[in-house]
Parts: structure tokens; sequence; C-alpha cells
């Protein structure tokens, strides 16, 4: 019978933690407008999660972009289809790998640093000082960082498949000896900027608001001794990237029928 | 719930019937305080008696199971939300870290709560900041970083920020702990200089018991959850109570074990590892 309680229990806390996760949620937005005031604040937060992870998806973007070009060369050319790269290339990463890569190496990059961070400031006192000053740390510290993350996101995003782009014309005209005028022609004539361009867009940013949200709860909930922020970084790099791996899948299945 | 019957200009702090508990352990049963108007108050107990959580219960950051604190008669637990933080403005807390903010300098710490909640000039800032960090002798430490500050620094940075918008009460946790004897020596002075030429009323929660009679006026001593002594420093010094006389004299033995509870010593050593 033991491990019926145990699975009982585990179960019970599982969605204690959810439903503290939904009402701190809450709290942020309701937060939202005390934003406004502050400005600086977001600015501060913009640098330091979206221009701070600015290299690692220049290069990540690009090699993907390159491995694409690459491997579907490889494909494309057993059916005399090579003139199609481009959009190949362009569609994968503007509807797929853009959005998700990104919001995995965003996890990586931002979330792992914004959990560190705000359990850190759990541990030594900082928040609970705050909120002896009559300082709300919701929205003082939490806001700007989930606005931050809320906005960074579809901007790396598009970044991200911008220079992926580069990087397959790089290896196939470049490489291969794709035909210049078809590699763009083809992107411009098939790619959609509703269907294909708008719903990444709308993509990133659902990944922006969860990875961010994950991770500022995680630290904000992290048990504060230096072990307690250690597992919530690590838990925010893996919860984060499944959410993302999921929720990617219900979107495409609303987005693309 | 028995009320006993102060004049209530007097007392700042009222706790009455204060109950607490952390699990299945019991942190307050019954606790009954009263913490007068610019007097220093000292409470007192060994390591794990719910010191800090006293203080965290009068700033409201945590509610009690039974019982009430009143702070300048306001029922905190009873506040919205919105009173509650104008409440906690005109009380100032020293965390025995600091909790300075570690992004920000020395100067800017201190100008953080004036900045959060009034709309003076910046000039006027200044002057407030410069005036406050000269009142604990870090002036020429303003452009410093948190991380740059030895333990005692930091600590008076804290109480230059707890003081920066004139509040009516500072409470202090653990003020002396793991400080050198100058530092301690400093804080001391601090305490006491700042509570009477300020007029506060300060509570400081401490087991460091030769720096805490030195300055405090009345002192409470709390052990398992119970008020187990009070008085002025005098009187616990000829208290009868061996407890409290354990505590004050730094016994290593007395009602408060040396040793942890065993089984028979001689015993667990016939035993030999069978069991």
């Amino acid at each position: 019978m033991s491990w019926l309680r145990k699975l009982g229990r585990s179960g019970l806390s599982f969605f204690e933690r959810l439903g503290r996760g939904h009402l701190f949620f809450m709290s942020i937005l309701c937060g939202l407008p005390s934003l406004l005031p502050r400005g600086y604040l977001l600015v501060q937060q913009l640098f330091s999660v979206g221009v701070l992870s600015f290299l690692i998806i220049l290069v990540a973007g690009l090699f993907v972009g390159m491995v694409l070009g690459l491997q579907g060369y490889n494909t494309l050319v057993d059916f005399g289809a090579e003139e199609s790269l481009g959009v190949m290339v362009a569609l994968s990463l503007v509807r797929e790998l853009g959005p998700v890569v990104t919001a995995l190496l965003f996890a990586g990059r931002a979330g792992s640093a914004l959990t560190a961070e705000i359990g850190l400031m759990k541990a030594t006192e900082q928040l609970s000082g705050m909120e002896m000053m009559a300082v709300d740390p919701i929205k003082r510290v939490i806001v700007p960082r989930f606005v931050a993350g809320m906005l960074a996101m579809p901007l790396l995003a598009a970044i991200f498949s911008a220079v992926g782009v580069m990087g397959g014309f790089l290896v196939g005209v470049g490489l291969l000896g794709v035909d210049d005028g078809a590699f763009w022609s083809q992107i411009q004539s098939r790619v959609d900027f509703n269907d294909d361009i708008l719903n990444g867009v709308i993509k990133s940013m659902v990944f922006g608001v969860v990875v961010t949200w994950i991770a500022l709860f995680e630290g904000y909930d992290a048990v504060p001794t230096s072990e307690g922020v250690s597992r919530a970084t690590t838990r925010t790099v893996v919860h984060a990237s499944l959410v993302v791996l999921g929720l990617d899948f219900v979107l495409t299945a609303l987005m693309f029928d | 719930m028995t009320v006993e019957n102060h004049n209530s200009d007097d007392v700042l702090v009222k706790v009455r019937g204060l109950g607490f508990s952390r699990g299945s352990r019991l942190i307050f049963d019954g606790v009954d305080l009263d913490i007068r108007r610019g007097k220093v108050t000292a409470i007192m107990g060994p390591s794990g008696t719910g010191k800090t959580t006293l203080l965290k219960l009068i700033g409201g950051q945590l509610r009690p199971d039974q019982g009430s604190i009143e702070v300048d008669g306001q029922n905190v637990h009873k506040l919205r939300r919105s009173a509650l933080f104008e409440l906690r403005k005109r009380m100032g807390m020293l965390f025995q870290s600091g909790a300075l903010l570690t992004d920000i300098n020395v100067f800017d710490n201190v100008a953080f709560p004036v900045r959060e909640h009034t709309k003076l000039p910046e000039e006027l800032v200044r002057d407030l900041v410069l005036m406050k960090l000269q009142a604990v002798g870090l002036r020429g430490a303003r452009d410093l970083m948190p991380s740059e500050l030895s333990g005692g620094m930091a600590r008076r940075v804290a109480l230059a920020r707890a003081i920066v918008l004139d509040p009516m009460m500072i409470m202090y946790d653990e003020p002396f702990t793991g400080q050198d004897p100058i530092s301690k020596g400093v804080l001391v002075e601090l305490i006491h200089k700042l509570n009477d030429a300020l007029g506060l009323t300060s509570v400081v929660v401490s087991h460091d018991v030769s720096e805490t009679a030195a300055i405090a006026d009345y002192i409470y001593v709390l052990s398992g959850g119970k008020v187990v002594g009070q008085g002025t420093p005098e009187e616990l010094a000829r208290s009868d109570s061996e407890w409290v006389q354990q505590f004050m004299n730094a016994q290593p033995d007395g009602p408060v074990p040396f040793h942890y509870p065993a089984q028979d010593y001689v015993e667990d050593l016939m035993d030999g590892g069978e069991g």
C-alpha cells in the first residue's frame, strides 16, 4: 500500500505546485500595469534576456540553416527539384525550427539565468527585504523580466529564421550551385505572410510566455538554499523544453491543418 | 484570551496568545509580548526558537495560527494588502544577511525605498541618502557594490536603508551574529544611538547575551515556544529560573541538557552493534 500512498502524495504535490504556478501567473498579469511608469526596468531586462542571448541565436541559426540546405539538397536533387531548396529551408525555419529551436536555446540561456537570479535573490532574502520595504517583488522584479522574455522571444526567433535562410543560401547557392534566382523567387511566391510568418510569430510569442513563466516561477518557488536553486535551474530547462515541444505539436495541429 | 490592561499609547507592538507551527513542529504556543515605544526591547533565546519567525509575524510576512499581533493599534493580519504595505513603510527591518540588492551600489540601495515610495527630486534624494550613510559612518563607501562590503559594513548599509524613510520602529534580526568585536561594538553603539536620536522603537532579536544586555531596556527570553523569562537586564541577571541562569551565563549543561536524548551510554556501548 505504501507505493499507492506515495503515488497519491506526489500527485497531490504536483497539483499543488501547478496551482501555485497559475496563481503566480495571475499575479504577474495583475502586476502588468505597474510596469508603465518604470520603463527603464524593462530596458535593463530586455538587454539581459534578449541582447545577451543574441550571439547563441545567431550562431545556432546559421548552422541549422546550413544543415537544412545540405540535407534538403541531397534529397531534392534526386527528384530534380533542387530549385525548391529555398522554400523548403524557409518554411521549415519560419514554421517550426525558428520558434522551437530558439525557445529551447532561450530556455537554456535566458531561462536558467532567470531562475538562478530569482532563486538567489530569494535565498539572500532580497525578495523578503523588498516586501518589508513595502515594495512588491512581483511588480518590481518579476513583471519586467516576464515582459522582456515575452518581447524578446519573437524577435530572437525572427532573427534565427532570417539567419537560417542565409545559411541555407550560403550552402545551397554558394556551395552546391542551386540557381540564385530560383532560390529567392520560390521563397517569395510560396511563403505566405499570414499562414507562415504570422503563425510562426504567434508560436514564438507563446513559447516566450511559457518559458519565461516557468523560469520565473521555478526561481520564485525555489527552496532558498544553494541545492534548491540548482535543482530549480535544472527543472526550468527540462520542463520548459518539454512544454515547448509538446505545445509546438498542439499549435502546429491547430494552425496548419 | 485574557488581554492585560496596558496603557495602549505606550505599547507599540502587542502580541497576544500567539500560536504558530511549521508542519508538525510547534514554534509558538501562547506567547504574550509588549514592545514599548521609544525603548529597545530584546527577544532572546537559543537558536531555533523562532526568533526570526516572530519578526516575520510582526511584519505580516507570515500568518499566526492563533492569537493576534497589533502594531500601532492595527491588527497586522486583518489589514488589506495595501494597508499592510502602508504600515510596513513605517517599519524598518534589518535582515541577518543585510538583504542588500546585489545588482546596484550602496548609494542606490539606500535610495531604493525613497525612489520607490516618494517622488522627491534627485538632489533631495542625494542629500537624504548621504545623511543616512553619514549616520552609519559609510558616506565614503557610497560607490561600492554590496559584494565589496564586509559583513559588518553590509549590515550598516542595510541599517541606513532601514532608517531612510524615518520609520517608527526597526526590527533587528540577529545583528551581532558572525561579527568581529569591533563591528559588534559599532552595531551596539549604532542601535543605541539611533534609537535615542531618532525616537525609534527597536526590537532586537539575538542570542548574544552581553551585547544585547548592554543596550536593551527590556528582555524577553523565549524557549520551547513560550516566554520563560522577562524583565530588565538586571532583573534577569538576578532571576531564580535555572533556565534563564543557564542561558544568561552561557553554561553548557543545565535544564537544557548537553546531550541530545539517547539511550543509556553504557548500554549503547555494550550493544556492540548487534541490533
